[in-house]
């Protein structure tokens, strides 16, 4: 990063920095109110009510009861947790092999979790997206089998930016499990979805999106890192995966991050705030971005789809350079931002999600992710305007002829 | 993953970078899929005691930071070098030249080798 000049954040997918209004109602927590919610005594107390108070305004965005919340370490766990511990509930109730539904394009924080379950026995259907990065309804519709008992789909690509039709799920596996229930059957299928990318810009009532469980991340939404929150519809069977301190309904355990679950549920309380406000000015932003620099660079590649993704992401492939050296050379200037190429990947494999996309993997590793905050203006935009076009045909003209 | 100064400073600005015309050797690695390609240009004649030399080096390289720096840092080595002395270079001169590399990119500087000793082949097969 360069010295005297203002850097420049476009990775907002990645995380987002911690609002000062957030970081103020954490502050007490730490030092003065640092209680263990579980401690009988006032110190405990004071914390445990704040605590309350946190969870009382999550349920009030996500629209459900506070005692649906269980606040993790992340999204990370809450997905786990999701995942394994429906399926641990589901093994201890009913016999049979079980199926299991998610997408090609989850993060690795839902993937992997499957992943286990399948080598321990669970069949999984992995289902593909459409060019837009979108699973298509229908394909859905027709995974769906008589043993199918769970389904986890991400409400929004975090590469992408991609929305998922998560209502349109809902509603059909709601209707299916009716259609189970009048044939006397007494197997469901539980929905999840990790909302993690789209709680800064889409609707997340879960009764609107008719899921039983929905995780999300304190830092993606200008809150604290190392908090989350798991939604679980009461009714649901969930078994706990961390064991002992029989916190958060024996669902959890662990002492909890009050600190952390202030901060959430105060950048919650902001996010929703300002949703429309915010989502005006970042897809302004953003649209005014990509299509200037269309006309600066005519053979870039946009691979978010406008229609059907956040006002946040763009995602795109500069053919003919690698997506690392954009990255590094941007950094250089100032600016961050992230890349679906191999060379940046511990895996050196290229982006899973683009590769599903049906980019091809030239294609891929020539690609950068933008993603826009709040708090990026359009001095910044400019500026950026202004570097990225001679940095990428500087980097083109290096390359051989292919 | 952090880049030296050195991988920096050649990537900034990388040394010997472009192709030579009328060339007498060109060696070429990698592919599209694997998001790395290296060409290598070579320009050679013969010293005083008769033996061939790199007299002039040139690269291209479409790929990542480390590979750009590889692809610079191989062809400040070997220029004016004896082609017998080159065909030694080993990828791990190139990465001590750059002050290290972050371990997932070592292959990169296998990549560059490979590529000059395939073009130092091509000439001794001509």
């Amino acid at each position: 990063m360069p010295k005297n000049i203002k850097p420049i954040y476009l990775d907002h997918s990645a995380t987002t920095p911690l609002d000062k209004e957030v970081l103020k109602a954490m502050l007490p927590y730490f030092s003065q109110k640092f209680g263990n919610p579980s401690s009988l005594y006032s110190y405990g107390q004071q914390a445990a009510a704040a605590v309350d108070r946190a969870r009382q305004q999550a349920a009030e965005f996500l629209n459900c009861q506070p005692d649906e919340i269980i606040f993790t370490s992340g999204a990370t766990e809450a997905d786990n947790l999701a995942i394994f511990g429906v399926a641990s509930a589901l093994k201890k109730t009913s016999g049979g092999k079980f199926h299991l539904i998610t997408s090609a394009i989850e993060h690795p924080a839902v993937l992997e979790p499957f992943n286990q379950l399948e080598e321990q026995g669970a069949e999984v259907s992995y289902l593909p997206v459409k060019k837009n990065g979108v699973v298509d309804l229908e394909v859905f519709r027709k995974s769906i089998k008589d043993n199918t008992v769970f389904v986890s789909i991400m409400y929004v690509n975090n590469e992408v930016g991609s929305i998922q039709p998560i209502r349109e799920m809902g509603k059909i596996i709601e209707k299916i499990n009716r259609e189970r229930a009048r044939r006397g059957s007494r197997r469901k299928i539980y929905f999840h979805t990790d909302a993690v990318q789209a709680l800064n810009f889409l609707n997340c009532d879960v009764k609107y999106l008719h899921v039983d469980l929905l995780s999300l991340s304190g830092h993606k939404i200008y809150g604290p890192k190392g908090v989350g929150a798991l939604f679980v519809k009461s009714g649901t069977p969930l078994a706990g995966v961390q064991l002992g301190g029989h916190q958060e309904k024996n669902l959890r355990s662990g002492t909890l991050n009050v600190p952390g679950i202030v901060g959430l549920a105060e950048a919650i309380k902001i996010t929703a705030k300002h949703r429309e406000k915010n989502n005006k000015k970042i897809a302004e932003l953003r649209n005014e971005f990509v299509s200037s620099l269309r006309r600066r660079l005519p053979g870039i590649i946009v691979n978010t789809d406008f229609k059907n993704a956040t006002p946040a992401h763009a995602n795109i492939s500069f053919v003919g350079a690698e997506g690392e050296a954009i990255l590094i050379a941007l950094d250089l200037a100032g600016v961050a931002v992230s890349t679906g190429s191999a060379c940046a990947s511990a895996s050196l494999k290229a982006s899973s999600v683009l590769l599903a996309m049906g980019i091809k993997e030239e294609v891929a590793h020539s690609t950068i992710r933008f993603t826009f905050g709040k708090n990026n203006s359009r001095v910044e935009r400019r500026r950026v305007l202004k570097l990225l076009p001679p940095l990428v045909r500087r980097l083109k003209r290096m390359a051989p002829e292919l | 993953m952090q880049y030296s100064k050195k991988v920096i400073e050649h990537f900034r600005n990388p040394h010997n970078q472009g192709r030579i015309k009328n060339a007498d050797a060109v060696g070429q690695v990698g592919n599209l899929a694997c998001g790395d390609v290296m060409k290598i240009y070579l320009k050679i004649s013969e010293n005083k005691k008769g033996e061939s030399i790199i007299k002039d080096i040139k690269f291209e390289t479409l790929g990542c930071a480390a590979a750009i720096a590889v692809s610079s840092a191989l062809t400040d080595r070997v220029k004016g070098m004896t082609l017998a002395r080159a065909l030694t270079i080993e990828k791990d001169d190139i990465v001590k030249d750059l002050g290290g590399l972050p371990p997932i990119k070592v292959h990169c500087s296998r990549l560059g080798v490979e590529a000059l000793h395939q073009a130092i082949n091509q000439y001794f097969k001509k």
